[in-house]
């Protein structure tokens, strides 16, 4: 019984250090004094300051925030309409648009709508292309932790509200916006992240229009590797642990993963 | 030699003691029932009889052998869990032969087995069932069944009908007796109600902050209890501040706050001034309008305070002097004295000098 | 919940519901109607399609079935599809045996300490994409000290050295990497709602520790097994990054068949078809993975 229980501890531990073993090498490597990602040769700043520098990748990630921050706040509206329609009203064919994009592998998405947008909306790819595609994607998760944030909730206060005079719009208003505005944020923030993240689905939309972060990195890691890469990385995990850190303290149950 | 032989048990979880150096014995083919509040350790005495626990000192011995050494897996010992533990993803028919199973008995000896469980437990009809399609009594038949099939020294059950509702419960008792006086195992039953206790066991064990209390038949237990604990725990009893004023061979005379002087059963050691509790069932506590209960050694004067009507009996809360009050229960069909009291009326209460007993603090 | 009134569920399903409904019909079906469209059409002469009407009567036009018969025609596209589906059922296995004893010693911890450990499970899962994979570049790469080490064992026997990056063993180890924990959430919710008394009960029953595991707990988290299969196994089908960055020249899956085509060879009919071959497999699994993963009882 207890000799089993410590063959689980060592099976679990070095599947968490197969996690984090590779990360940790590329954050120790941005702080390497050497062009090449094999041996330790000293400590600098140096690819930090190469970064600050390099104005392409500057774009890129004002590209990515400008993205992000505008897709997350429209696909936090959408996806919470859509949790609340298909909670609320059951309605299903809703639940499979919104299901089917977070579902499906990204590259089915990508280039379908890379046909859809030249062979149908003649649209030339860039900016626009882009975060309409990564609104379709956000909006599934959105919708998933309004929805279960929603079935969280004891029923009868939304007929409490109605039997107290409030109108259907009231009853929103005062009692299920308080309530799922946690879920929202969360959502919304998850939306941010994926949006930053995006590689697959931005590959196929953004044509030679614009340039985002992990485009920016793919072409990087595809032709020279520096350790350049490594201190972008490590800024990007520092963001990504931020905002996932702020989605938990709105959404904790999203962490114990119960949705 | 007892079957089941407790030594000195003592377990301890940090600074609390879930049982403080218990001792019993329990006999083959025995109904033996641990009785207790929640919190007691009866459940922990029993997970250490299946081997779920280990005691921090003391021994349990079954068969005169010591079970420390030995995995729950390896006691001839089944339990019937409270929530049945009935594997979900199993038929009624592979739950009941899984322990035949895992001993890899051949196949011919686990159907001719699970056969005449089937019929013994009326679950012909159920095998294929899962567990979910089953009625709250079959599924305790099940978890019976599934214990019993390679006929264990001993089968504990833990809470098994607390899961059942209330007239459900009353047919499961009536069959648990029958199929244990049939099949001649050894019961361990471990309950937190008392007339469940009562009705099902020959002998019971009351537990109290990882205590023994007392060990004795049911009708000793309610009728002579050793204790003030088991007295209020098992049933109702009144309970009135008293101190001695004479002890002799054939009763004891005592000063009642509220009550004056009364006549109660000996007690062997008491001396004068020596204080302590009366206490008195509620069904031995008579009502009268009059002066019927004049012939009474002891009987006083009172006002009904209150009644709660409980279809077969009555019970009446009646106050006397000094804001004592004492409770009494009363058949509503009694022939002859078929009288109800109201609340207000002017009573007698009383009761005869060999009922009731003093236990001294 | 209760049947809201008929006039008001209506109104409020489509207010409420309309906004990201019209979104999603023009963003994602009409997308996907396209692609089906595009799979039957004849590519266009500089790229893209062929018009479905045609403007002047000499050139290719009109609905056509070519591309499937194309795709049937030459093994090695079926070829591709079939290492692809290979390399999945690899990745899902992998990921299986290291997830699992992972989830049960997440579910069997005490309540405090199972959020944080969950918590670790995500959060290098929230790290870039491109950075997980470009990580293993590193961690394989020729001088790195494990390729060193390796190609040191070997040479003690005398045996050639190795390329770990650019081959299929890296594309397997990045997939197996970027989809774990895919597979880890949905077997630990499972495993965290096993009654332990069931274990218990087994126990009582004469079942030693080898036989609980397999007779009570590894058939009641099938459904999280199927779930977590579901969950890495369909992007796992659908990768191209990953063999783009980490595999050598024949460690071409179907993703990276897909890319090429819209936007190397810029055959999108063709493109379309292998799109829809893919939707089709992982409609499969995801049938097959909920049908299995269907749990018989309550």
């Amino acid at each position: 019984m207890y000799s089993s229980r410590y063959g689980l501890w060592a099976a679990a531990l070095a599947v968490y250090a197969f996690l984090y073993l590779p990360l940790a090498i590329v954050v120790a490597y941005s702080f390497n004094d050497s062009r090449l990602n094999a041996e330790w040769v000293g400590f600098t700043w140096h690819w930090y300051q190469v970064l600050l520098h390099d104005e392409d990748m500057l774009i890129a990630a004002g590209n990515s925030l400008l993205i992000a921050l505008v897709s997350s706040l429209i696909s936090t509206v959408l996806g919470t309409l859509a949790g609340i329609a298909i909670y609320r009203y059951d309605f299903k064919l809703l639940n499979f648009l919104v299901m089917a994009p977070v579902a499906m592998p990204e590259i089915l998405l990508g280039v379908s709508l890379l046909l859809f947008y030249i062979q149908v909306l003649n649209l030339t790819l860039g900016m626009l292309s882009v975060l309409l595609a990564h609104i379709v994607f956000s909006i599934g998760f959105v919708a998933i932790v309004v929805r279960a944030g929603l079935a969280a909730l004891d029923v009868s206060i939304f007929e409490a509200a109605r039997d107290l005079g409030a109108s259907p719009w009231q009853t929103f208003r005062h009692v299920t916006y308080p309530l799922i505005l946690p879920c929202m944020i969360a959502g919304g923030l998850m939306a941010f992240t994926l949006s930053i993240d995006d590689f697959v689905v931005t590959f196929f939309t953004a044509g030679v229009g614009v340039q985002t972060l992990p485009l920016h990195i793919y072409s990087m890691i595809k032709t020279s590797v520096t350790p350049e890469v490594n201190a972008v990385s490590t800024l990007l995990m520092l963001l990504t642990l931020a905002l996932i850190l702020a989605a938990a303290r709105f959404a904790p149950d999203m962490l114990k993963g119960k949705y | 030699m007892a079957q089941l032989e407790i030594k000195n048990v003592t377990r301890r979880f940090g600074d609390f003691v879930a049982l403080d150096n218990v001792s019993l014995n329990i006999e083959a083919g025995e109904f033996f029932t641990l009785l207790g509040p929640s919190g007691c350790g009866k459940t922990t005495l029993l997970r250490m009889i299946a081997g779920f626990d280990m005691p921090d000192a003391g021994q349990i011995l079954l068969d005169g052998k010591d079970l420390a050494d030995i995995p729950p897996e390896k006691r001839p010992i089944h339990t019937v869990f409270q929530s049945y533990a009935l594997f979900p993803h199993l038929t009624v028919a592979q739950n009941i032969t899984f322990s035949l199973r895992m001993a890899r008995n051949a196949l011919s000896e686990v159907n001719a087995r699970l056969q005449q469980s089937l019929d013994q437990m009326r679950l012909a009809g159920q095998a294929d069932k899962y567990p979910h399609e089953l009625s709250g009594g079959q599924k305790q038949r099940v978890a019976l069944a599934r214990a019993l099939i390679n006929r264990p020294r001993l089968l504990l059950l833990d809470e098994s009908l607390a899961a059942l509702d209330a007239k459900l419960r009353e047919e499961v008792q009536v069959e648990l007796i029958n199929l244990q006086r049939d099949i001649g195992i050894t019961f361990v039953f471990v309950t937190h109600a008392q007339t469940e206790a009562l009705a099902l066991s020959h002998r019971i064990a009351v537990l109290n902050h990882g205590r023994l209390e007392q060990v004795d038949e049911p009708s000793k237990l309610y009728g002579f209890p050793g204790n003030r604990f088991v007295a209020d725990f098992i049933g109702h009893i009144n309970q009135l501040e008293a101190q001695v004023l004479e002890s002799v061979h054939s009763h004891l005379h005592l000063s009642v706050a509220g009550l004056g002087d009364i006549i109660a059963p000996p007690l062997p050691g008491a001396i004068p001034g020596q204080r302590g509790v009366f206490s008195i069932r509620p069904e031995q506590v008579r009502i009268g309008m009059h002066n019927e209960l004049a012939e009474l050694k002891n009987h006083f004067s009172g006002t009904i305070q209150s009644v709660l009507y409980q279809g077969d009996v009555s019970v009446y809360r009646v106050g006397l002097a000094d804001g004592v009050t004492v409770e009494a229960l009363l058949p509503n069909s009694a022939p002859g004295r078929a009288q109800l009291f109201e609340a207000g009326d002017t009573v007698k209460v009383g009761w005869r000098h060999d009922a009731g007993m003093l236990f001294h603090d | 919940m209760t049947k809201p009134y008929n006039s008001e569920a209506r109104l409020g399903k489509y207010l409420v519901g309309g906004p990201p409904f019209l979104f999603l019909l023009l963003m994602f079906a009409a997308p996907a109607v396209i692609t089906v469209i595009a799979s039957l059409s004849y590519p266009g002469e500089f790229g893209g399609l062929a018009p479905l009407v045609a403007r002047d009567p000499g050139t290719l036009h009109g609905v056509t079935l070519e591309t499937y018969r194309f795709f049937f025609s030459d093994f090695i596209y079926i070829e591709i599809f079939l290492k692809s589906v290979l390399m999945a059922s690899a990745t899902t296995l992998f990921c299986l045996s290291l997830a699992y004893p992972l989830a049960l010693l997440i579910a069997r911890s005490p309540k405090k300490r199972r959020d944080r450990l969950v918590l670790l499970v995500i959060l290098p899962f929230a790290s870039n994409f491109l950075i997980r994979i470009y990580a293993w570049m590193i961690v394989l790469g020729p001088q790195s000290a494990l390729s060193r080490l390796i190609n040191g064992i070997l040479s003690l026997f005398g045996l050639a050295p190795v390329h770990l990056l650019f081959s299929s063993f890296a594309v397997l180890i990045a997939l197996v990497y970027v989809h774990l924990p895919f597979m880890v959430l949905p077997l630990y919710t499972n495993l965290e709602k096993h009654d332990p008394s069931l274990l218990d009960a087994a126990q009582d029953l004469g079942a030693n520790a080898w036989q609980r595991f397999w007779r009570v707990t590894f058939p009641l988290s099938l459904p999280g097994v199927f779930a977590g299969t579901a969950l890495v196994f369909i992007p796992a089908l659908g990768m191209f990054a990953i063999p783009e960055i980490l595999g050598g020249t024949g460690d071409m899956l179907i993703g990276n068949l897909i890319k090429e085509q819209f936007l190397v060879t810029r055959d999108w009919p063709f493109g379309a078809t292998l799109s829809i071959m893919l939707t089709i497999a992982v409609l499969m699994i995801a049938w097959l993975t909920a049908k299995l993963g269907a749990r018989r009882y309550v």
